[in-house]
């Protein structure tokens, strides 16, 4: 639904995630498969490239959504332009000698391991040997205070949950004491990855350029090479999702899999998801208008500008106006499948994570009904009743609060308004299953068809792999690259696993390009795991116990057989 | 003039200059993934904020009056008016806040490297060496301020050798006997600068050659396509693959038939790069792997 007054701009593709919170249950597998796969290494210990927090609480790093300390994001002047909060460009370079806003490592947490060498050499004695945590900076004893998920599941009780930035934000709107009520809390978890945003923050504050855009998929990565260690981005970024490796003196972020994206697989957080609640998909936009729309005015009309730049890729003009841009075909296709259109702009569920940064963030969520169902249901009432969630999403003021200080900058109305579309949703289908007559009133009581619900049904319910992830691969538009196409490196040829010096000698194997579309293979092959011949290696953490790789296990005993 | 005269003062500055150069430019060719400053800040901010500033800035206006005072001969500013002691009057005074606010900076960083346990733990034997020569060449340089001015010793003017000699090695024509006629407090402040600009390309210290002010003319948000964000330098294609998380777009074909139905090669999923001193990461990085 582009305006129809103005023809496109600049359309340019964005992969973008949406998140169904009602499903998230907190279970820290996509933090730790990410993890495994791209933190794993000294330096980035504290790094969670995802993290799942439990709100109300602190967040990681602690009270990151406070931008009053942490300068995040943008500011609109007085003149109605953007600058970014942690300071425009002269006043960046005289204050690059030290960073006046740097998070410490303890507003993340100091990173430890254990001294497990004491279980076993510690000399006999009555007591039971102990692991003690030590400090992974300075290798000392240290007495663990704080992590990643710290108050996870409202650890830490309201003492901890207190200092939650948005529930200071809603006292002081109140002008009342709302003392954080422990014993009712409401509670769900946010998984947060970054948000590869539209207006990045980071890359405008990064001054040696290395942050980009990605202007194929928008996806915000680091050069490496480029990367100075100048720091400003980590304050830059508003949801604190830039982490500066402490070993190599660069920045580190998430970069939405793309290894794994540009081969057409969801990141690794999204297809380990337990609760399947993640979705990928693109979104086309019009490049020409993302100022404008981050420098509203008013923070209430964040929202809906960032909701209006998403083009609709069924309208023949936003098509043409693609194609005259370079978007390929095949992504034109994506787009008018994808999920994360359907949810944000089409079905209006999803919202974005605080527009009023003004970075525009293309991680959008689907906020929880379920505090309002719990209400209801804890309440005697029947939770799948269309009039009494309707009532409940008016009169539950403190949840509705909440969820809109995290989503739409305050304004409880498009949280209302998602809220009653769900309960819609929930009431509708539930006597479809029953096997009574739809009741195409419930879904115009939301302001939708019943068709729209049965849509948004299959989208949020059945949810089926496809549907959740379209993500269409990248185009190679060079030819062959010279580091791929090594004459020896053929199976078992001298180039193959290493170079003169060894196995880590000579050239790497563009791990990227060949993982993935070994990993894809397998994934979708029918065969057991590879049987390649000796030399064969097998890379653990995507070995999926199929078959039996050579080289995995020692030779079969061979008196075994008869 | 002895032989070790024209060596320390005719051969050696230009060895040194191909060493900056050539160092510079190999660093920069091989090793632009351990070209950073490799800040501590994330470990301590409090005392970094004091003395980090104070000795940058002290730094600057040093190296700048060092510019003035080895290039522009001194007819020239005799001609416009500037007598030989109001000359160094103004240098005193100003060379002399710079010198004071470099010292207590470089006082409190090198405090700070030893008193602060993580940035302690971070400190390279390259960051020591660096910090010995960065020391050693400036408490030499304060020496020669004060032997210069007279407080210490006889007055010199060491615009009448030492620079001297400085723009004869830049007109290629090395002026040794202008550099033996100097004090041996000015000639070992030259010996200790010039061991340190060897070092340069070397250290953490060539952070300073890549200082951004580019940032005030670019636009804020930057676009770079997947398909020129390829590298064009060897090491910067190897250390891609390398560090896996130098984000480039993966180069190569997107079907590389033979090798699809290879079991997947991970670099070595429990290395970790070697990166603690900034220098070299090799591959073989567990981020590599999925
Ligand atoms: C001209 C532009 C320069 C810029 C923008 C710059 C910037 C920086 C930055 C951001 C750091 C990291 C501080 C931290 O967070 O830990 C740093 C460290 C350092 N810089 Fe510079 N620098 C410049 C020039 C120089 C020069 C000319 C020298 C010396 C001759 C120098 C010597 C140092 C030293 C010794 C450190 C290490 C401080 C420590 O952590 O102990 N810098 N610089
Ligand atoms: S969320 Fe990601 S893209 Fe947005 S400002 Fe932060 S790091 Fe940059
Ligand atoms: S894996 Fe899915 S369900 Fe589990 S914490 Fe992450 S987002 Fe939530």
């Amino acid at each position: 639904m582009t305006r129809p007054d103005r023809a496109p701009g600049r359309v340019m593709a964005q992969l973008a995630m949406v998140m169904n919170l009602d499903k998230c249950i907190g279970c820290h597998t996509c933090s730790v498969t990410c993890k495994q796969v791209w933190t794993n290494r000294g330096g980035v210990e504290y790094a969670w490239f995802n993290n799942v927090e439990t709100r109300p609480g602190q967040g990681y790093p602690r009270r990151y959504q406070d931008q009053e300390t942490w300068r995040g994001g943008w500011t609109r002047t007085r003149g109605g332009r953007l600058k970014p909060r942690s300071g425009g460009r002269l006043r960046r370079l005289l204050t690059l000698f030290a960073n006046p806003v740097m998070p410490n490592i303890r507003d993340y947490y100091e990173p430890w391991t254990y001294d497990y060498d004491n279980l076993t050499s510690a000399p006999l004695g009555d007591d039971f040997p102990v692991a003690r945590p030590t400090s992974l900076l300075t290798g000392e004893p240290l007495s663990i205070q704080w992590s990643a998920n710290w108050d996870d599941n409202l650890g830490g009780g309201a003492e901890v949950c207190d200092q939650d930035p948005v529930v200071e934000r809603m006292r002081q709107k109140a002008e009342e004491s709302v003392r954080f009520a422990f014993e009712q809390a409401y509670m769900f978890y946010l998984p947060r990855i970054c948000e590869h945003c539209l207006n990045p923050s980071c890359v405008a504050s990064c001054p040696s350029g290395s942050l980009y855009k990605r202007s194929e998929d928008g996806i915000v990565l680091v050069d490496q090479d480029r990367c100075r260690g100048w720091r400003m981005c980590v304050t830059a970024c508003p949801y604190k999702k830039i982490y500066f490796n402490h070993k190599t003196g660069k920045a580190e972020k998430c970069h939405f899999c793309y290894p794994r994206v540009e081969v057409g697989l969801p990141t690794v957080c999204s297809e380990t998801c337990v609760g399947r609640l993640r979705y990928l998909g693109l979104v086309l936009y019009d490049a020409d208008r993302v100022g404008e729309a981050a420098a509203v005015e008013n923070e209430h009309d964040l929202y809906e500008a960032q909701l209006d730049l998403l083009l609709d890729p069924d309208d023949p003009r936003v098509q043409d106006a693609a194609r005259r841009d370079g978007i390929p075909e095949d992504w034109l296709a994506a787009a008018r499948r994808s999920p994360v259109y359907a949810l944000a702009k089409r079905h209006r569920v999803a919202l974005p994570l605080h527009p009023e940064f003004r970075t525009l963030p293309m991680v959008w969520y689907i906020p929880p009904l379920s505090p309002v169902v719990d209400a209801v249901a804890e309440s005697g009432h029947d939770g799948e009743d269309v009039d009494n969630l309707f009532g409940a999403v008016d009169a539950l003021r403190i949840p509705v609060a909440y969820l809109a200080e995290l989503f739409s900058a305050g304004d409880p109305e498009p949280v209302r308004a998602v809220l009653r579309r769900l309960s819609a949703m929930r009431s509708y289908m539930r006597r479809v299953n029953l096997g009574d007559p739809a009741d195409e009133t419930i879904a115009q009581a939301a302001g939708m068809t019943g068709a729209e619900v049965t849509e948004l049904y299959r989208l949020l319910a059945i949810a089926k792999y496809h549907d959740r992830y379209v993500v269409p691969t990248a185009h190679e538009t060079d030819g062959p690259v010279p580091e791929a196409a090594c004459g020896l490196d053929f199976d078992g040829g001298p180039g193959a696993y290493g170079g003169p010096f060894g196995e880590a000698s000579g050239r790497p194997v563009p791990v990227s390009v060949e993982t993935f579309h070994a990993l894809k293979d397998r994934q979708t092959a029918d065969a057991p795991a590879d049987t390649a011949g000796p030399g064969a290696r097998v890379n653990l953490l995507n070995w999926d116990g199929r078959g039996r790789p050579a080289g995995l296990f020692p030779p079969p005993h061979t008196q075994e057989q008869p | 003039m002895t032989g070790l005269d024209l060596l320390l003062w005719a051969v050696l500055p230009y060895v040194v200059v191909a060493v900056l150069v050539g160092g510079t430019i190999w660093r920069y060719r091989y090793d632009r993934f351990g070209w950073t400053t490799r800040s501590s800040e994330l470990y301590e901010s409090r005392l970094l904020r004091i003395g980090s500033p104070l000795f940058h800035f002290g730094i600057l206006v040093v190296a700048f009056g060092h510019v003035i005072g080895l290039l522009v001969p001194e007819e020239w500013t005799t001609r416009a008016g500037l007598s030989e002691s109001a000359y160094h009057a103004q240098a005193v005074v100003l060379g002399g806040v710079a010198g004071v606010a470099t010292v207590a900076g470089l006082a409190i960083l090198v405090y700070r490297r030893r008193a602060t346990g993580p940035v302690f733990s971070a400190t390279t034997r390259n960051d020591k060496a660096m910090y010995a020569m960065l020391v050693a060449a400036i408490a030499a340089g304060l020496t020669t301020t004060l032997v210069g001015s007279g407080a210490v010793g006889e007055q010199h003017n060491y615009r009448e050798t030492v620079s001297v000699w400085f723009r004869s090695v830049l007109t290629l024509r090395p002026d040794v006997d202008a550099m033996t006629a100097a004090p041996a407090a000015f000639r070992v402040h030259a010996l200790v600068a010039m061991l340190l600009f060897a070092a340069w390309p070397f250290t953490r210290l060539v952070h300073a050659f890549t200082a951004p002010v580019g940032y005030l003319f670019r636009p804020y948000i930057v676009y770079r396509s997947r398909r020129h964000s390829r590298s064009r330098t060897p090491a910067a294609r190897r250390s891609q693959w390398a560090t896996g998380t130098a984000q480039h777009a993966p180069a190569g074909p997107p079907h590389a038939p033979e090798r699809t139905r290879r079991a997947a090669p991970s670099p070595g999923p429990a290395e970790s790069p070697s990166a603690s001193n900034g220098l070299r990461v090799e591959r073989g990085d567990a981020s590599n792997a999925i």
